[in-house]
């Protein structure tokens, strides 16, 4: 039973078909991978799952609802969470209290009972902080819960936007280019970071161009090119698909 | 954690009895009646740091809230009923206690809708106003939410100076005390200046612990990630319209209760509290107090509000204010009162030495 299954999503820009009818499941507890070259749509394509934007056709069944689309808050309920291409930290605030923006979901305490200190109201105050810390505790990032975020190290960074998103404990988190930026050290300990995160039961679906990256810790991928999905297939089969060869690379060999 | 963010109220409390007894020994307790004044402008200034400080969204329109919570409350304590008395929505108002029977100056029966519930009723306004206009209006950015508020603000202020019913450029006088409790009157009589300073301060206290309170919590936490990165805050499942639209209802009731409580001071309002120098005003103080600071805008919109209800700007009152608004924005668009303000006093000094020919 797969936890996520994208049907004929359509979105055009003008006259561009940034996504053309692209459809394709991902599996509970399974990493997904989606690449392709620059402009394939594949940021456009998790836009499109996560709500922040309206496909012009197609659905999105999530956990076996129907999502409603244009309200990216109703997918954070539903259990989705993401991380951008360009990290966008919450200048100001310091690292836990990104983390405990990314848990909000998780409390409910609305305008009245955040004016009024009710007993009720500092329980989930003190909740929300527990889980923040043990979101950036399980990045073994939990020493940097009192500083600003945006001051923070790229890679800190990073890590602070990806402990926010699991702050919300989704089941499936979308990653975009979670890479992105990182030397190669880094990105080697971010392949271990999302097989960790798998393990502790959250499905994961990432863009990503690091085709080390990639190819280490798919269990299976999809290729787009000018919005169309040209492959669909584990590891190995892609980099042998010839069709993949010839998108990325032209008509020379391999 | 808890004790450092209860300090400061403290000391704010120990000033206000500070003041008043210096204030009473010295025979200046006129002094007392400007500061009672300057508290009741003090309460959209808070609404308006919380909503452009900490949660980003401009309005250059709650002047607009402040007249109408007064024009409300005024205009309901003072439209004599008597005349209509037979018609059944007056006799089931008279029967739900709301109404107030008395005398007019002429000593002819007069009968007007209660304090409280016209205070009530005056908030609600404000309220239900406030939602109709903000859940169009915060969908916009920037400086399109800027125009759009100073649009409302301007409606409201045309309003109020060409409705006869509300007294046009006359505004509406004769408004009478508002009895809160017992022994407790909102009134400008002097023999009542201490209480009604003591009321005043009392209301900004229990407003800043309040704000305080939503600042540090899941709210707070929202409606600054809101300001910091839109797109974020939504993806970690904050509803953003929603949480804008909250914020701007509750900053315009508490610029309305400000509106109110200062009407039935006054015993009148005139439609230069809705004018959109008022809004330009409120806007200065919370950038001069630094944006996102509580205490910067209340210690500056109490100086400022004070020295102008002195008179001391003269006839540049308006100009100051605009004065201010330029300066900051040139030279510390942060704020006059930041958190680093004795750190950047001292970097002066040296670059100072520096600068001077060896």
């Amino acid at each position: 039973m797969s936890l996520l299954s994208v049907q004929g999503l359509c979105k055009s820009f003008g006259g561009l078909r940034a996504v053309d009818d692209v459809g394709f499941e991902v599996a509970g507890g399974a990493i997904k991978a989606v690449i392709g070259p620059n402009g394939a749509g594949k940021t456009t394509l998790f836009n499109l799952i996560f709500g922040s934007s309206v496909p012009d056709g197609g659905s999105v069944t999530f956990a076996g609802a129907h999502l409603s689309t244009g309200r990216p808050q109703r997918q954070v309920a539903a259990g989705m969470g993401r991380t951008f291409q360009q990290i966008r930290l919450f200048p100001q605030m310091t690292a836990i209290e990104n983390v405990m923006v990314g848990a909000h979901t998780r409390g409910r305490a609305g305008f009245l009972a955040s004016l009024l200190p009710l007993p009720r109201t500092r329980r989930e105050e003190r909740f929300l902080r527990d889980e923040a810390l043990a979101a950036l505790r399980f990045l073994g990032i939990d020493g940097l819960a009192g500083s600003e975020a945006t001051q923070l190290a790229y890679g800190e960074q990073r890590a602070v936007e990806l402990a926010r998103a699991l702050a919300s404990k989704p089941r499936l988190l979308l990653l975009d280019e979670p890479a992105a930026g990182l030397n190669m050290r880094e990105t080697v300990e971010l392949g271990k970071l999302i097989r960790r995160i798998r393990e502790s039961g959250v499905t994961v679906l990432l863009v990503e161009h690091d085709m080390g990256l990639v190819m280490g810790i798919s269990d299976e991928i999809v290729v787009l090119c000018q919005g169309q999905k040209i492959a669909e297939g584990e590891p190995l089969a892609i980099q042998k698909n010839a069709e993949v060869v010839r998108a990325y690379l032209g008509d020379e060999d391999a | 954690m808890t004790r450092s963010r209860f300090l400061p109220l403290a000391l704010l409390a120990a000033a206000v009895v500070l003041v008043q007894l210096i204030a009473s020994a010295a025979d200046k307790s006129q002094y007392l009646t400007q500061l009672t004044m300057a508290g009741y402008y003090s309460l959209p200034i808070l609404g308006l740091t919380l909503l452009m400080g900490y949660a980003g969204q401009i309005s250059i329109g709650h002047a607009g809230f402040f007249a109408i919570g007064g024009y409300v409350s005024g205009f309901l304590t003072t439209y004599n009923l008597a005349e209509c008395s037979g018609h059944g929505w007056v006799r089931a108002a008279a029967g739900f206690g709301l109404l107030s029977a008395g005398q007019d100056a002429y000593g002819s029966p007069s009968l007007v809708v209660g304090a409280w519930p016209a205070c009530s009723a005056a908030l609600l306004v404000a309220a239900g106003v406030a939602y109709v206009i903000g859940k169009p209006v915060l969908r916009l950015k920037g400086h399109f939410l800027a125009m759009a508020t100073l649009g409302f603000g301007t409606i409201v202020y045309r309003w109020v100076l060409g409705s006869s019913l509300l007294g046009a450029a006359d505004g509406i006088s004769d408004i009478p005390a508002f009895r809160l409790a017992p022994g407790l009157v909102v009134s400008g009589k002097a023999a009542v200046r201490v209480s009604n300073y003591y009321l005043a301060w009392g209301l900004v206290l229990v407003t800043l612990l309040l704000l305080g309170n939503l600042v540090r919590s899941r709210v707070g936490r929202a409606l600054r990630a809101i300001h910091g990165a839109e797109e974020a805050a939504t993806a970690s499942g904050v509803d953003t319209q929603d949480t804008k639209l909250k914020m701007f209802v509750l900053s315009a009731v508490l610029a309305a209760l400000g509106g109110v409580f200062l009407t039935h001071y006054n015993g009148g309002i005139g439609p230069s509290e809705a004018s959109i120098m008022k809004s330009v005003r409120m806007v200065a103080i919370v950038a001069i107090g630094g944006m996102a600071n509580l205490w910067g805008a209340l210690i500056m919109g109490v100086l400022l509000n004070f020295l102008s209800l002195r008179g001391s700007f003269g006839s540049y009152d308006d100009a100051v204010f605009g004065g201010i608004l330029l300066l900051i924005m040139l030279f510390s668009p942060q704020g006059l009162l930041r958190a680093d303000l004795a750190e950047r006093l001292v970097r002066l000094i040296p670059r100072r030495e520096k600068g001077q020919p060896t």
